[in-house]
């Protein structure tokens, strides 16, 4: 017994010490009020202005059906009713979540209060017409598509603690070499694999620039996409116009139907009628998901993204996996691209990616960095860009440049409501130095 | 397993941080490495865990020489560290935590969770390591946080076990329950090397010691030939003072007094909980306590720094609730913070401009908006005498300075204007012991001048050196007010929240 035990207490047992501090994954009790207020208010909107403001004899023709599918008949409702049967259920979801502030269910009650709201404003958009529902769901599947790759491959670098603001550059990239060499040797899957090689070379680039010299992330990464932008637009006009015929008509991958699956009513023309970047897109988030979340590598990527330090002095080589993350991940936001050229249009075009790299990047933040969680952000501004093309159809007296605004505009609306403050991976951006 | 380190040389620059260190840990020893902050414990440490490679002299494993890339392959070789900063992911789980990088797998390097889980099971067993391994590290105490950092090691089979200052977050309640931990893990035949500047820690729990200075070893000695005296002399070189010299107290008027105060942090969560709490000219207040228990916000709240939640704060009867910074150095309140680079020096600017930071936009330092920089260096040349602060010039970086001189420019800033209350939180924090005297003295005097003095210290010795009163703080709320004369148990269980102290407030 030595000088300083004599002046202590035995080990007595150390007493619980700290409040756990509250937990960040549960939403805040004015959070759900919130949602809560604003479905009232939807509510309010579904009885009023699509309700008691339609004439009752209005009716809209919801069609259920498209080609491969058991035929379905098509679904005829009144307007005014429909809306106000549900108005009032959405104003009891909302209700709901004012009074019982449920942690678990809320989001899940909001979103079904949201989808509530949609129905009642779709019958009022289609009022007098028909409205081809399950094309329209197979369209927001398309506009989904290209975001989940862009969004996946920001979560595979910003996991492992590299920002990667250069999707829209390698988006580009991919876009612009899967045409070619798509259109060159008439073989589409070298034009996918050509598009990941594309993404892939920028996003070593972009790992060269920031793990060897320590350039910001978010500069190298500007830069990329300018240089990426240029120089697509300035082979197009160079190599790829002259010669259009040969470099630039690659054919497109055509729908496949997944036997039996694909005859299933309305679920089967949405999500069994697709092409091969569909398909390839719902793989790679399950790959990514449960590789990150259950198995030793991303135990590793993660413990990388969060504390480099003590990745480190467990033995895991930092840089080496930030390179092999942001490489994968650039070739995955290639295959992204690739799906502009030949999974859609079938010809690059100078910027035809629009942006939507920086969309992918909004829904990975909204979507906390998780792959599903950026699958519902994708799917939300892929449903607002088809709804804005059926709704440019129907003519409903929005002039167009509001219309393509629109997904947008209520992407960032919704989400930014919903999601409140994130959690970045803690070391997200931060440049690695051994001590 | 016997470890030695023969002729460990490492050189940054011109710095040699190691210079030809000796050092051997026998197979089930206690081994405490001893220095002041600087004297190069950390580098040797960091070369023995392969984080850092030597420039010259080897490491041997019972007697064969080895090398070590990484901490990986010191790691295979049975070593193990706990870094003075935890390295934990504080979003994993404790068991996550544990296996990184030593993963149990099943096949197609899917997680085996449940292998894992039974692994720390047994250790905790083995050892009293008590944890559950499904906790998020987050949301532990870094009592129990340290434990999982040895269960990282152990996990890792590691004979030996480096300790990098790891009392320095605990209570003493947890201190003496780590110490059981070392002499159980002693007792199976592992080593530990124990690193830490605390001369009673030393004496409580080490076999053997060794004490460096200025990258060498000066000594190594054993508890029973030694004592507190003799390992501060040989650790500073020279004989110190290890009691703080002051008068008894005289208090006057009260200076600060703080009503009902309620703050909150940055997720609303209630950090400082209706504390009321006084202080009188001509005393030193001293706020004990864990850290993370409410102090730091407590001082911020004081100093203008964060909005309250209620209450009130008069000082010299005028409520100054809500004042900015500004106002409150306008007011006459000194704040020598926490974290001096962070909080309390512009790095990268001179010594001379932070030594104005505080008035730097009027009299004699600025005039008609534009700065008269003579003045300011006249200011610096000044100070630099008075409180011996040691630079090259007045225009170097701040940064380029050591610890103890950077505390030293904070000082000497905040002291050099009229003040009525001096706020200071964690004076010493990574001071030498020649510094800790010079600011323990400043503090003393500022008192002995009638300044209301608040001190915010985790280290229960300065708290009880330095204090007239001793305000223990938990969970945000004032679990008591003590004399200094009290003894080290109570106050240790106050900061633990077991017992509220009856005694008067004043």
């Amino acid at each position: 017994m030595s000088v300083l035990e004599a002046a202590l207490p035995g080990p007595s047992p150390p007493p619980e010490q700290h409040a756990p501090p509250p937990d960040s994954r549960l939403v805040s009790s004015g959070r759900i009020r919130g949602m809560g207020t604003f479905l009232v208010a939807l509510a309010a909107v579904m009885t009023f202005a699509f309700g008691l403001g339609v004439p009752s004899s209005d009716r809209a023709t919801f069609i259920l059906t498209a080609p491969p599918a058991v035929n379905v008949a098509p679904l005829t409702m009144s307007v005014r009713w429909v809306s106000i049967v549900l108005a009032v259920l959405c104003a009891a979801a909302g209700l709901w979540l004012v009074f019982r502030r449920e942690q678990r269910a809320s989001y899940l009650v909001f979103g079904a209060g949201f989808t509530l709201f949609l129905w009642s404003f779709l019958t009022w958009v289609a009022r007098g017409a028909q409205l081809n529902f399950v094309q329209m769901l197979a369209t927001t599947l398309i506009s989904t598509t290209p975001l989940v790759f862009g969004s996946l491959s920001g979560i595979m670098c910003e996991r492992s603690g590299v920002i990667n603001i250069a999707i829209e550059g390698q988006f580009l990239a991919g876009a612009f070499l899967g045409a070619m060499i798509g259109s060159v040797t008439g073989d589409l899957w070298l034009g996918v694999l050509a598009g990941a090689v594309a993404g892939g070379l920028f996003g070593w680039l972009l790992a060269f620039l920031t793990l060897r010299y320590g350039i910001d992330q978010i500069i190298a990464g500007v830069v990329i996409v300018a240089f990426c932008t240029g120089l697509t637009t300035f082979l197009t006009e160079q190599v790829l116009t002259p010669d259009q015929a040969t470099l630039n008509s690659p054919q497109t991958f055509a729908a496949i139907g997944i036997p039996l699956l694909d005859k299933i009513p309305i679920v089967g023309p949405v999500l069994f009628d697709q092409n091969v970047f569909v398909y390839l897109a719902a793989v790679l988030l399950v790959v990514v998901h449960v590789g990150l979340f259950r198995t030793r590598w991303g135990l590793r990527v993660r413990a990388v993204g969060e504390h480099p330090h003590a990745a480190e002095t467990v033995g895991v080589h930092v840089i080496s996996v930030r390179y092999r993350n942001v490489i994968l991940g650039g070739a995955i936001a290639g295959i992204g691209g690739a799906s502009f050229t030949i999974g859609s249009v079938g010809q690059f075009s100078p910027q035809m990616t629009a942006g939507l790299g920086y969309v992918a990047l909004a829904a990975m933040i909204f979507g906390r960095w998780r792959p599903f969680g950026a699958l519902g952000a994708a799917l939300l501004f892929g449903f607002c860009v088809s709804l804005q093309s059926f709704l440019a159809v129907l003519n409903v007296g929005i002039p167009s440049p509001f219309l393509a605004m629109a997904p947008y505009v209520i992407t960032i609306a919704v989400v930014s409501g919903l999601v409140g403050r994130v959690r970045p991976p803690a070391a997200d951006g931060a440049p690695y130095r051994r001590e | 397993m016997r470890l030695e380190l023969v002729g460990v040389t490492k050189r940054f620059g011109a710095l040699v941080a190691n210079d030809s260190v000796d050092l051997a840990v026998e197979p089930g020893e206690i081994h405490c490495l001893l220095g002041e902050n600087g004297a190069g414990k950390s580098t040797l440490m960091n070369v023995l865990f392969g984080l850092l490679h030597a420039d010259e002299g080897e490491i041997r494993i019972d007697g064969d020489a080895v090398t070590f890339a990484d901490p990986g392959e010191a790691v295979r070789r049975g070593i193990g560290m706990v870094h003075q900063h935890f390295m934990l992911v504080p979003v994993f789980t404790v068991a996550e935590n544990v296996v990184l990088g030593f993963e149990p797998t099943r096949r197609f390097g899917f997680l085996d969770h449940r292998k894992a889980r039974a692994d720390i099971r047994r250790l905790s067993a083995e050892f009293g390591l008590e944890v559950d391994p499904d906790a998020t590290v987050e949301d532990l105490p870094v009592g129990v946080q340290q434990r999982v950092e040895i269960l990282k090691a152990l996990q890792r089979d590691a004979r030996v076990l480096i300790l990098d200052e790891p009392t320095a977050v605990l209570t003493p309640q947890e201190i003496s329950a780590l110490f059981e931990i070392m002499r159980s893990l002693g007792a199976s035949g592992r080593s530990i090397l124990f690193i830490t500047h605390k001369l009673k820690e030393v004496l409580a729990v080490a076999d053997r010691i060794t004490v460096m200075r200025l990258g060498r070893v000066v000594g190594t000695t054993t508890p029973q030939e030694s004592d507190e005296s003799a390992l501060a002399a040989m650790m500073v070189g020279r004989s110190v003072e290890l009691v703080v010299q002051k008068g008894p107290a005289n208090p006057g008027r009260e200076v600060l007094r703080v009503r009902d105060l309620t703050v909150v942090d940055e997720r609303g969560v209630v950090v400082v909980d209706h504390v009321d709490l006084e202080v009188r000219a001509g005393e030193i207040v001293a706020l004990a306590g864990v850290q993370g228990n409410g102090q730091t916000e407590i001082v911020e709240a004081l100093t203008g720094l964060r909005p309250l939640r209620g209450g009130s704060i008069e000082l010299d009867g005028s409520e100054v609730a809500g004042s900015s910074p500004h106002e409150m150095i306008r007011a006459g309140v000194a704040h020598v913070p926490e974290d001096r680079q962070r909080d309390g020096l512009v790095l990268p600017m001179s010594v001379a401009d932070n030594l104005v930071l505080d008035i730097q936009d009027s009299e004699p330092f600025a005039r008609f908006g534009s700065r008269d920089l003579a003045a300011v260096r006249a200011n610096a040349e000044q100070k630099l005498g008075d409180f011996d602060i040691r630079a090259s010039s007045v225009d170097v970086a701040v940064a380029t300075l050591s610890g103890g001189n950077q505390q030293k420019v904070v000082v000497a800033r905040e002291l050099s204007r009229p003040i009525k209350l001096l706020v200071a939180s964690q004076p010493t924090r990574g001071l030498d012991v020649g510094s800790i005297e010079y600011v323990h003295r400043q503090i003393v005097a500022q008192r002995d001048r009638g300044v209301a003095v608040l001190i915010v210290s985790s280290e229960l010795d300065e708290v009880l050196a330095l204090g007239d009163r001793v305000v223990v703080m938990f969970r945000g709320r004032i679990m008591g007010v003590v004399d200094s004369s009290v003894d080290r148990d109570t106050i240790g269980l106050m900061m633990a929240g077991v017992v509220e102290s009856r005694a008067a407030t004043r």
